[in-house]
């Protein structure tokens, strides 16, 4: 039986349809490109390649290696979180589906070259900045974003020269979202407790180096309005050798207030006044507590003014209640002698393209249920589209809902699925020309091979390559 | 495989994503008596699964005390339909729900750290008999939306045979929500 073979003309060029063979046909189905390799992407992607059975999608990622914040952000002590990578691996593997690493968009390619070349453009890219605190000394030694700390124990690329100085004894976290209570975890944890994980070599030997003692948990408004939850909290309080540390003051008027509150706000409070009162082994050698009603105004240098030494915190009141009650400053200060500042704030999503819209003050690209303002085969999801919040089952859920927005433009025809478009084909074409070469998947699977025989010697599950040089080599080797 | 690169093309592709277990009878592995239980390869979820009695491992052996270990459940979906399953005693219901194509997520494979994406509400009088929670359960269930008396975790529920009848509904939600319960103001 002879395979019947097809060929068609389009204007630009000639092309063979084979059946069966992957990527070398020039399907009549839509062609979608993501930008970004995180769990938005590959939600995105799932659900696509889902409802879609003549749809192609390709993924393009910054860095060699995929999964984004599942990767680099979930706390290395957390690791069925990242059982999610088993899904996004099978929508990789997919065979309308093609991942490519290393090739940075908006500088090695153009988000209007990728509309060239297919019918629909999602932006997943997420969020790689951070909210800065706008005040003096946020820029000494000893001062880092939470986004750095926790690049640096998880092995992002661009954070393995960040060396923090874990010298002191007093650390002080700006904001108290389960990022914050992560990085209190992770600075507090037993190191037996870490060294099973796959937490970065040279960020455990530090920590087993660390002579940090005491972590301040620190948050502009009162225990009402505290952003972390229950579970974060709990692992806090199991904490061995630890024991809370918390100021009663910040306490008035709650016990009051708790038989109003939902059940979710009411458990994590309950948990948090019994953590205060009960304080828990006096012999422990670390402690760490919330400070609330305070906002930082100062980092305080040194008498040399070359590191931070401490850092100065400003009062609050509280106006209004429940979620929406705002803090007002009481004009009184407070001076905390420090020695690491983390500031967990939150992250901040950057433009990569002048040709998408942007909106400055909310850091997200505008946009109408994923659809992005004013241009149209261009969409957007994750937390470039709705904000740095959320757990991944949160950015699922919005994953899926763009992705169902996009379905719905291409079958109401806002979308002109009758020409065909090249995608990986000619995106990777042109990349070749301008000296980059992509990262496939299997390309991927040869790092992740390495890491896991790597993390196998150590006891770990993994032992991450930090340098993205290493990680090319080994993955086109 | 050449065998299992055929049963992949000869089973639909959606399922893959779906994460059902395919159609058996078509495959031609179950038809030479050489399947090896490998739904695995079609689900994503792992089959080892953490439950509040301990680790427990499912696989495809059957038993002479099968029959007397049927446990029917019914779910209900989204959008009403009722599926009606007959379960083993020892099974999961997330699991279960896998099985026979109920859209009940499951991201962190059984292991509670997904945030509640296999919420279900359980019958009342079935409700009564599950153990109690364990907290850790309770504290993923505080961010679900929809949070009812009756609401369990999928992934928590270990089918017993006094749990015979039990019915399990997909809450009919799943927008985008907070972690910490906020509800974002329009702006």
């Amino acid at each position: 039986m002879v395979p019947c073979c097809k060929m068609s003309y389009n204007k630009k060029h000639v092309s063979v349809t084979l059946p069966g063979v992957r990527g070398l046909s020039s399907s009549s189905g839509p062609r979608v490109c993501i930008v970004g390799g995180g769990p938005a992407g590959f939600y995105t992607a799932q659900q696509l390649l889902k409802a879609r059975q003549d749809a192609a999608v390709d993924v393009y990622e910054r860095l060699p290696v995929p999964f984004g914040l599942v990767r680099f952000g979930v706390a290395p002590d957390h690791p069925e979180v990242k059982n999610v990578i088993n899904t996004f691996t099978q929508t990789a593997q997919h065979e309308r589906c093609s991942f490519h690493g290393n090739v940075n968009v908006g500088k090695d390619v153009t988000i209007d070259e990728l509309r060239q070349a297919y019918h629909a453009v999602v932006l997943s890219y997420g969020a790689e900045g951070n909210r800065s605190m706008g005040i003096s000394g946020e820029d000494l030694p000893g001062v880092f974003s939470a986004k750095d700390f926790v690049g640096w124990y998880n092995g992002l690329p661009s954070n393995k020269e960040l060396r923090p100085d874990l010298s002191c004894e007093t650390a002080v976290i700006l904001g108290q979202g389960n990022v914050a209570l992560d990085v209190a975890r992770i600075l507090l944890a037993p190191v037996e407790m870490l060294k099973e994980t796959d937490i970065t070599q040279n960020a455990l030997e530090a920590l087993a180096g660390s002579k940090v003692r005491r972590v301040l948990i620190v948050g502009r408004r009162g225990p009402l309005q505290i952003a972390c939850t229950i579970k974060e909290l709990r692992e806090m309080v199991n904490l061995p050798n630890t024991r809370a540390d918390m100021l009663p003051a910040d306490f008035e008027g709650i016990a009051e207030a708790l038989k109003d509150l939902p059940r979710p706000r009411k458990r994590l409070t309950e948990l948090m006044m019994k953590a205060a009162k009960e304080g828990g082994d006096d012999k422990a050698e670390k402690c760490w507590g919330f400070r609330f009603f305070r906002s930082p105004v100062e980092v305080i240098a040194g008498a040399d003014g070359k590191r931070a030494t401490g850092i100065r915190l400003a009062l609050n009141k509280l106006e209004g209640s429940g979620e929406s009650a705002r803090a007002e400053v009481t004009g009184q200060l407070e001076d905390v002698d420090c020695g690491l500042i983390i500031s967990s704030i939150g992250y901040k999503s950057i433009p990569i393209d002048p040709a998408v819209p942007f909106d400055p003050r909310r850091a997200i690209v505008p946009n109408e249920m994923g659809r992005v303002q004013d241009t149209a085969g261009l969409y957007c999801s994750g937390w470039v589209k709705r904000g740095p919040t959320g757990v991944i089952a949160t950015t699922m859920n919005d994953s899926f809902d763009t992705a169902r927005v996009l379905i719905q433009d291409m079958e109401a025809g806002k979308l002109d699925l009758s020409v065909n478009k090249p995608g990986a084909q000619a995106i990777t074409a042109l990349l070749q020309t301008r000296g980059v070469r992509t990262v496939l998947f299997s390309h991927w699977e040869k790092i992740n091979a390495e890491e896991e025989k790597r993390g196998k010697f150590l006891g770990k599950p993994r032992e991450k390559l930090l340098d993205v040089d290493e990680m090319l080599k080994i993955a086109w080797s | 495989m050449a065998a299992s690169a055929a049963v992949r093309s000869a089973v639909s592709l959606t399922q893959r994503f779906v994460r059902v277990s395919p159609d058996c009878s078509i495959c031609p592995l179950y038809r030479l008596n050489a399947c090896t239980g490998a739904t695995d390869g079609f689900t994503a979820p792992s089959r080892r699964l953490r439950t509040s009695i301990g680790v427990w491992q499912s696989g495809d052996s059957s038993s002479p005390e099968e029959e007397e270990r049927v446990v029917n459940v019914v779910y209900i979906d989204r959008c009403g339909q009722r599926i009606p399953v007959q379960a083993r005693a020892g099974e999961n219901a997330l699991h279960l729900a896998h099985k026979h194509g109920v859209d009940l997520e499951g991201a962190c494979e059984a292991s509670l750290a997904c945030s509640t994406l296999c919420h279900v509400y359980v019958s009342s009088e079935h409700y009564e008999k599950l153990p109690e929670p364990e907290e850790r359960e309770d504290d993923m269930l505080d961010m679900a939306p929809m949070l009812q008396e009756n609401s369990r975790l999928g992934c928590q529920i270990v089918l017993t045979p006094e749990l015979d009848g039990m019915e399990l509904t997909l809450p009919k939600v799943t927008r985008n929500f907070y972690v910490d319960g906020h509800v974002p103001k329009p702006h």
